[in-house]
């Protein structure tokens, strides 16, 4: 090599450290709404939490069978994340968050097109491993000595729910982790890491037999709710408008209560 | 060697010097950005929360504790790859190197598969002696030390590559073990590439995000790194996440500022001779 090339490979290598200390993964939206000609054509970005994910997807292809030529692009990350996204100016077309605060930073920052609706609830359920190796069977089983579980964390929607149910069943144990989302928390709990984990009614159902539910009492008095907004940054308001439509509509009511989820 | 002087070699071209300006501002403006939109008013404070204390602490622990790891294993493994001939060498080489280019999330999952409670090693490591890690501050050493090695073990193996062999020969023909040798003259040969690998893999193992997460958890003082907690303050409070971010940026900083420049420059020097 010649020598005169090191000065500038030790630079790249400077930099390379520098950048790799900051450097961490995170999910996101990377959606762009596309170069759009028509405003019924093209492709529409729909925001959704993560506990949409099943249900958002199906009525995504009935949208996308609806309307011929327009494509729907999904991004489903924790309600938090999407709300930053779109107040920082991620190019979407309509967000969906699980909790009616977290809509409220995007509404009050002006970023939403009319008023948010709320279009389904949610309510919280114990899920534990299929073999169940803690041997848990009732919500305050979560106290034995021992007992792993992890929950969401307090900043998002469903650690905020989790936080409550627990106190309202004076369970004093503290959680080995708070994961960043329910879709986490799942993940934890069907690989076997974690002896049980709270979620969404509807996650243990999307968890299908790699786990077992059980009801929490106090889930029924803290339920959460999830409002939609068409967002004003889109260039395909109509379209937009019309995806929420869909979702608040009766037939986009069955595909969410067939997934779990309490109607508005 | 001497080099040449500048002015010999005539004017830097425009064509290499426009890319490079454009490859620096690139690199620099998102951390300047950063710094702006700081809130300032807020660092003290933040600075001194204890919970911005507890993951910093947590951060610094995990990542010094992964680093003792990283030489107890790396050296040895640089040595033998650089100085052993073995069948399978390049394989175990592409191997070490993998982790390097694996997405931090997947190296999670790769750690569960192995360590976790169900993992290869894990379930019969639960089963014989109750040990299990995730959710463990070990498990976040493990983490780091999985992603920084790859860098310890290049640098180093670099590093003694570059050094003459002859000098080992010189050694032996004087009555030298290959371990006398290799303390006495081999590792200090390849100081410098040791150090900048050093550099490398703290810096590395600071940062370490998604395989933490995905492998260890996040829960305050056992395994909430600084990492996990900018993350977790983005999505609460997006003002206290930047505060978050600068604080590790300036640790970060401090560390290979203290490393003085020139000894930096001379150790990298070393380690890219490949």
């Amino acid at each position: 090599m010649n020598p005169r090339t090191r000065p500038l490979l030790s630079t790249l290598a400077v930099l390379a450290a520098l950048v790799l200390a900051g450097c961490g993964g995170s999910s996101g939206a990377t959606g762009s709404s596309g170069a759009s000609g028509s405003a019924s054509r093209g492709t529409l970005t729909v925001l959704g939490a993560s506990s949409l994910t099943g249900t958002f997807t199906q009525l995504a292809q009935d949208f996308e069978a609806d309307h011929p030529g327009v494509k729907v692009k999904l991004a489903f990350d924790s309600s938090a994340t999407l709300a930053e996204q779109v107040t920082q100016g991620a190019p979407a077309d309509v967000l969906a968050t699980a909790d009616e605060d977290t809509m409220k930073t995007v509404s009050d920052a002006g970023d939403t097109a009319r008023t948010p609706t709320v279009f389904a609830t949610n309510h919280l359920q114990l899920v534990v491993p299929k073999d169940n190796p803690a041997k848990i069977t009732k919500f305050s089983d979560l106290d034995a000595k021992g007992v792993k579980f992890v929950v969401c964390v307090d900043t998002a929607p469903c650690g905020k729910l989790a936080a409550k149910v627990l106190a309202a069943s004076s369970i004093t144990a503290k959680p080995v982790s708070e994961e960043v989302d329910v879709k986490a928390v799942l993940s934890k709990v069907s690989a076997g890491e974690a002896d049980a984990g709270i979620v969404y009614a509807t996650d243990a159902v999307a968890g299908g037999d790699t786990v077992k539910p059980i009801d929490i009492p106090a889930a029924g008095q803290n339920l959460n709710s999830y409002p939609i907004a068409a967002l004003k940054g889109s260039k395909k308001a109509r379209l937009a408008q019309q995806f929420v439509d869909l979702v608040t509509s009766s037939k986009g009511q069955k595909v969410l209560a067939d997934a779990g989820f309490g109607n508005r | 060697m001497t080099r040449p002087s500048g002015a010999a070699l005539g004017r830097p071209p425009a064509r290499l010097l426009a890319p490079a300006l454009l490859g620096a501002a690139f690199l620099a403006l998102p951390l300047v950005a950063l710094l702006v939109r700081t809130p300032w008013s807020d660092f003290v404070d933040e600075l001194t929360s204890p919970e911005v204390l507890e993951a910093m602490r947590l951060s610094l622990e995990t990542s010094l504790a992964a680093l003792v790891l990283v030489v107890a294993m790396g050296i040895p493994l640089a040595w033998t790859l650089a100085r052993v001939d073995f069948p399978g060498r390049s394989l175990v080489r592409a191997l070490v190197i993998v982790p390097l280019v694996l997405p931090p999330v997947v190296g999670g999952v790769a750690l569960l598969s192995a360590f976790g409670r169900r993992g290869l090693v894990g379930a019969p490591l639960e089963q014989a002696f109750g040990i299990s890690l995730p959710f463990t501050t070990a498990a976040v050493v493990v983490a780091h030390t999985f992603v920084s090695l790859p860098f310890f073990v290049l640098s180093v193996e670099g590093a003694l590559r570059a050094t003459d062999r002859e000098y080992d020969v010189v050694a032996a023909t004087l009555g030298a073990s290959r371990w006398t040798t290799f303390r006495t003259v081999s590792l200090p040969l390849a100081g410098p590439g040791l150090l900048a690998g050093l550099v490398l893999a703290w810096a590395r193992a600071l940062g370490e995000f998604g395989a933490t997460i995905t492998f260890a958890g996040n829960y305050p003082g056992t395994t909430r790194t600084m990492p996990n907690a900018i993350y977790v303050a983005l999505q609460a409070d997006p003002q206290a996440a930047l505060v978050l971010s600068v604080i590790l940026m300036l640790v970060s900083v401090a560390v290979l500022a203290l490393l003085r420049e020139r000894w930096f420059d001379v150790a990298l020097q070393g380690a890219v001779r490949t």
